[in-house]
């Protein structure tokens, strides 16, 4: 049979890709401060918040989009 | 509602930061969970999350096609139906362009034929994807590269395809609204739509960084402005039955909505007074 088109057999793989390197500004959580709200797990774009509230920064972009979010200012984006 | 803690987009996609569409992906598969059959058609989404050889898919998915996604789909489900696998949910993820323009008569005959599935239109409102050209969910006054403002053009000439009434009268059993800037709401809705027995459409609003021409840590609100100023409103229809299911406490003037993005920025006092009072006469008539 010809083959057509093409397969991916490893889910999730783009994990693969540490879009971390793209980061200018890198999001500083302080868990005193945090109330537990999950507005920035709830918004990050890459789900790289977990519900520990540890952020992965293999792959964050550093959007910002979880300091905008953060009710309370318990974010903070730094310079890298 | 219950919701996973896992997910199923996995990270390291090629998505712009920032970007609207992923986050509208991740919520709707944590209310769908892993039982789930995802289809793509050609878009953002397709491009940025399957970068051969990876996926970031962590559930069955395909891509055919840009016109065939909702095709693609009917098939997958008459192949579950016929193998006994009816508690697996079907769901199919398409850009604005996918599912205005180019996947409309594909869309509308599996919503005809009556395929239990969910269509999800995540709508950016261009096609970002290729370079930020309209499409027919562009917005009225919105510049695109291919709806430029300046001396010979005004910018987007025409208003916005309105899809979800285009499905509702299909007589499908569940047509929503969504923004990705209220999550509960939105997954709500998708939970409904995955109960429904028959097709479900939701039209789900995401600002795009680039298209629109703001910084990226504002997608969440932009998406929340253009609710608060009634520039897209939520909503849905159950059974034929409309109901509004959000309405803000004050609307705001969607000046404020305009003036934060980039493709908006040429438009004169008159240009948005106009969109102002075409906005007002379609929240008045739904006591926004």
């Amino acid at each position: 049979m010809v083959s057509v088109g093409a397969a991916v057999k490893e889910p999730g793989s783009t994990r693969k890709n540490k879009t971390g390197s793209w980061r200018t500004f890198k999001p500083i959580l302080d868990k005193e401060k945090c109330i537990e709200c999950e507005n920035c797990i709830m918004f990050c774009p890459e789900g790289c918040i977990n519900k520990d509230y540890d952020i992965d920064y293999d792959y964050c972009k550093g959007c910002g989009i979880c300091e905008e979010e953060c009710p309370v200012k318990a974010i903070k984006m730094e310079r890298e | 509602m219950e919701i996973s803690d896992k997910e199923f987009f996995a990270p390291g996609h090629r998505a712009c930061a920032g970007c609207g569409a992923t986050i509208g992906v991740r919520l709707a598969l944590k209310v769908l969970g892993e039982n789930t059959v995802a289809i793509s058609a050609t878009g953002c989404l397709e491009v940025i999350s399957t970068p051969y050889p990876e996926t970031a898919w962590e559930i069955p998915w395909m891509h055919v096609a840009f016109e065939n996604a909702a095709a693609v789909a009917s098939g997958v489900e008459a192949a579950l139906k016929s193998q006994g696998k009816t508690d697996t949910t079907v769901v199919v993820f398409g850009g604005d362009g996918g599912t205005a323009d180019i996947g409309l008569q594909a869309l509308s005959g599996a919503m005809e034929r009556g395929h239990n599935l969910i269509y999800i239109c995540y709508d950016n409102e261009a096609y970002m994807n290729t370079g930020i050209q309209r499409s027919g969910a562009t917005p009225y006054g919105a510049s695109t590269t291919t709806s430029p403002h300046g001396k010979e053009s005004f910018g987007e000439d025409k208003p916005k395809k309105n899809m979800p009434m285009i499905m509702a009268a299909h007589g499908v059993p569940y047509v929503a609204t969504a923004s990705i800037s209220y999550p509960e709401d939105f997954m709500k809705k998708v939970k409904k739509a995955a109960e429904v027995e028959g097709p479900a459409y939701i039209h789900l609003q995401q600002p795009c960084t680039t298209g629109w021409g703001y910084n990226p840590a504002k997608t969440i609100e932009l998406g929340r402005l253009a609710v608060e100023t009634g520039s897209w409103i939520l909503y849905e229809i159950e059974e034929g039955e409309f109901k509004v299911t959000y309405r803000p406490i004050q609307r705001r003037a969607v000046n404020e909505y305009l003036n934060a993005q980039k493709r908006f920025k040429h438009l004169t006092d008159l240009e948005k007074e106009r969109i102002q009072s075409h906005v007002d006469a379609i929240c008045i008539e739904l006591k926004i």
